[in-house]
């Protein structure tokens, strides 16, 4: 039962946590057809061992991480979900393995020059994510970033025995299709270093914005924005919205079969990419200069989109006016059969 | 006399170690280590209030509604607002979509493997076990994760994803549903009620939830249906191994109370002793030091009042979980707690009879799920589409709030203190924190700790499996706990 006939070798599979919330994971299992335990057989993997899925525990465990850093046992991908953690002062006593007081970055650091690959699962073990606000008390990093730099706990020339930099599935949380579809590709041996971008992010998601596919396209092209959370407009204008520079299909194959944040009423928060934790505003808000929002889209010239902003919204029909303010569709498009043929 | 150490202990959520002291194939004293500090409550210092609803879901993955709700209600309370009618009843679905989830996933994907272990080798129900309940390969993990994934639609169309959105505010809810997102969620309600009745059950939920007492269970069980499902093979299992005498606490129990509506909640706030129950003063709680790796600790305070500085090298200390306690004394918190506090005849019944207990915790959490599927469909009927969902509020200069809530593990609190418009303070008490505790200034172990003294040690067993049903029968979420 895997993708591709005459791939009848499994991988084998390790998931580690660390300075992180597990939500990753819990994401992970909302995938569906097929459920994650069969996508990973279909993948042709096979589970070492997964801090909520496997059955080992304490030095059942142990064993199969010893047998794996004597050799004894390859190691073909390493799954680490949560950031790694350094403090207090580099000690990495914030997070010491259960049953072992081992530090947990050393054994995170360990695998991970023995693995074939290794998977950032989630922004926290990709840059350091959440747990990285603040004054980052607990020195925490990503596998191969500090936040935007290349860095961390590997180094950003860190290069696996595939050849592989770290592959960073970020997002807090991943969506789990981003975790399957890489995994799948990983089985049938077709993933290439190109097909990552300058973050180590899969493009096959992190090539498009969560802006793309959003249902609020309309109100934003006239930007007629949303005054509060509940509202149908644009939420980018007043409400913090960060979709239009946000690497991540999210409004394209949406979440949990129906969703995604900006159609659950609330701001892309910018999850994928590094240090969205470290906003110098609140999430709920978006920062202007001169009544003019800061972060404005990817690619577009500021001069142009404020020209076509003052002209768009000159131009904003009244359906999509009174709609942006309100909590349910007020005034619905005109229907085409007043027209008449000749 | 030994000491052993196990860990790390797995199909828990988050790390978790503990140190035994085994005697005679028994052990005597039990000491439990949360080894991750994240300090979640030092990030919040500073930031924006608002933020708190971003931040404190990402706790925890598994507890993502559970923590916003509360950060969402201490808001609420400094703001001094509420939502509108549709708005509550949201938050009611929001959460409770959770609840019900985690229960599920503690059943067939964090306890039941456990009777697949090769120890039960021999076992007449052993091989029963490994084909349905087997980590990774048993059959029921995989039904239960379909139907799951399909259950947790609710929150794509209500909630924009889970974990971790922003859709509960202080106001209400963010996304306002029509009739037809309405009839969409109680269509995917009307499913997930199938796969309950037909796996985990084998009878309708309200038959399930008719059981009065602990004799009428029994009578039920023996039914045709029921013999067949997950539920009951989990009965047979437990009274083969005798759970309901394994894992006592003291049997004091707590609930902040959970799914307010209009000032009432639809399972009590209140505690439990003894066979009483009583009214729950949230200012007699306090976060006691003594063991835990922080600096200041002299003498137990409000977590109001709640001071986080971590310190490694602190003496006498072994975990970083703090140690709350309720008027000084240990509680335990979680579904068996909200449903005997709520009178739930059943439980009732069995708490009388056999303490606080592993079958219990187990059974408790499975009624639970029973309950809670009818009032999901009853909330989603009482939306008035067209109606408002959200209000909105504006954050004060200078305020103080607390969010007390049930999450699937019990108690949660939030409590925050804004100064300047910017929080001054925020402290947070998790469930897990309450029964992992470790011991407070007089020594007395936490709730789990208790549990664990007076559990078997077959011969030859490194991870005693006594232990881990005690472990596992708390739910414990580790990543909430110390945050």
């Amino acid at each position: 039962m895997v993708l591709d006939a005459g791939h009848t070798s499994m991988k084998t599979l390790l998931w580690l946590q660390s300075g992180g919330c597990g939500g990753c994971t819990l994401s992970l299992i909302c995938a569906e057809q097929p459920d994650f335990i069969t996508a990973l057989e279909i993948a042709g993997i096979r589970l070492l061992w997964h801090p909520s899925l496997s059955e080992a525990t304490g030095s059942e465990l142990r064993s199969v991480i010893d047998d794996v850093r004597a050799g004894i046992m390859p190691l073909d991908i390493l799954c680490l979900e949560g950031s790694v953690i350094h403090g207090p002062d580099g000690t990495g006593r914030f997070h010491l393995q259960a049953g072992t007081s081992t530090p947990m970055k050393e054994l995170i650091a360990d695998l991970a020059r023995r693995a074939g690959t290794v998977i950032a699962i989630g922004s926290c073990a990709a840059f350091g994510g959440i747990t990285a606000s603040g004054a980052n008390q607990v020195e925490a990093s990503g596998l191969a970033f500090d936040g935007a730099e290349p860095g961390g706990l590997l180094g950003g020339e860190f290069r696996s025995r595939s050849g592989f930099p770290v592959i960073n599935i970020s997002g807090c949380p991943i969506h789990p299709d981003w975790v399957v579809e890489t995994l799948f590709q990983l089985g049938r041996e077709n993933l290439k270093p190109s097909d990552l971008d300058n973050f180590g992010r899969p493009r096959f998601y992190a090539d498009h914005l969560v802006h793309h596919g959003c249902p609020r396209n309309e109100y934003y092209e006239y930007k007629a924005s949303a005054e509060q959370l509940s509202n149908l407009g644009c939420l980018m204008e007043h409400l913090g919205c960060m979709a239009t520079q946000v690497h991540a299909d999210c409004n394209i194959r949406l979440w949990n079969g129906h969703g995604s944040c900006t159609r659950g009423g609330y701001p892309c928060i910018s999850c994928t990419e590094p240090q969205f934790e470290r906003t110098a505003h609140s999430f709920f808000e978006t920062p202007k200069l001169a009544g003019i929002p800061i972060g404005l889209p990817t690619d577009m010239p500021k001069a142009w989109f404020v020209a076509l902003a003052a002209l768009s919204k000159a131009a904003t029909p009244h359906r999509v006016k009174s709609n942006a303010v309100s909590d349910y569709i007020v005034t619905p498009p005109v229907g085409q059969k007043g027209k008449k043929g000749k | 006399m030994s000491r052993r150490i196990v860990g790390p202990f797995n199909r828990v959520e988050g790390d978790l170690e503990i140190s035994l002291e085994i005697k005679d194939g028994t052990v005597e004293a039990a000491w439990v280590n949360s080894p991750l500090y994240r300090g979640f409550e030092q990030m919040l210092t500073g930031r924006d209030p608002r933020d708190a609803i971003a931040v404190t879901p990402r706790i925890c993955g598994i507890c993502s509604v559970a923590q916003s709700l509360a950060s969402a209600m201490a808001l609420a309370d400094a703001q001094e607002i509420a939502p509108p009618p549709n708005g509550a009843l949201m938050r009611n679905i929001i959460l409770a979509t959770e609840n019900v989830a985690d229960h599920l996933t503690h059943f067939y994907m964090f306890f039941m493997p456990d009777f697949a272990r090769p120890i039960y080798e021999g076992e007449p129900w052993h091989d029963e076990a490994i084909a349905r309940y087997k980590a990774v390969e048993g059959m029921a993990v995989r039904e239960m994760l379909a139907a799951r994934a399909a259950f947790m639609h609710i929150m794509g169309m209500l909630a924009g994803h889970w974990p971790h959105t922003l859709g509960l505010q202080p106001g209400g809810t963010t996304h306002a549903i029509d009739g037809a997102g309405q009839a969409r969620v109680l269509a995917t309600l009307a499913a997930f009620r199938r796969f309950l009745e037909s796996r985990l059950f084998g009878d309708r939920l309200e038959s399930v939830t008719s059981n009065g007492s602990g004799a009428d269970l029994e009578r039920w069980a023996k039914l045709p249906g029921p013999q067949a499902s997950d539920f009951v093979a989990f009965l047979r299992i437990s009274k083969a191994l005798d759970l309901g005498q394994l894992g006592r606490t003291s049997g004091r129990f707590m609930s902040y109370g959970a799914y307010e509506m209009e000032g009432a909640h639809f399972f009590r706030r209140g505690i439990y002793e003894a066979g009483t129950t009583g009214t729950l003063d949230p200012a007699l709680i306090t976060e006691d030091l003594s063991s835990a790796w922080f600096a200041h600790r002299n003498g137990a305070r409000h977590p109001s009042r709640g001071v986080t500085i971590p310190d490694a090298n602190a003496t006498n200390a072994y975990t970083w979980c703090k140690a709350p306690r309720l008027d000084g004394k240990v509680v335990e918190v979680g579904a068996i707690a909200r449903q005997v506090v709520d009178g739930n005849p059943l439980i009732v019944d069995l708490v009388r009879s056999g303490g606080s207990n592993v079958a219990t915790r187990v059974i408790a959490r499975l009624i639970e799920i029973a309950l809670l599927v009818p009032a999901l469909e009853e909330w989603t009927r009482r939306i008035t589409p067209h109606e408002p969902f959200f209000k909105q509020g504006g954050i004060p200069d200078n305020a103080e709030g607390a969010g007390l809530i049930e999450a699937a593990r019990g108690s949660l609190g939030h409590w925050l203190t804004i100064k300047n418009g910017r929080i001054l303070n925020y402290q947070i008490i998790a469930p897990t924190t309450w029964n992992f505790s470790p011991r407070d200034h007089r020594g007395t172990p936490g709730a789990c700790e208790q549990a664990l003294a007076g559990a078997p040690v077959r011969q030859g067993e490194t991870e005693p499996v006594a232990v881990q049903h005690i472990v596992r029968s708390f739910d414990p979420c580790m990543v909430c706990t110390v945050h």
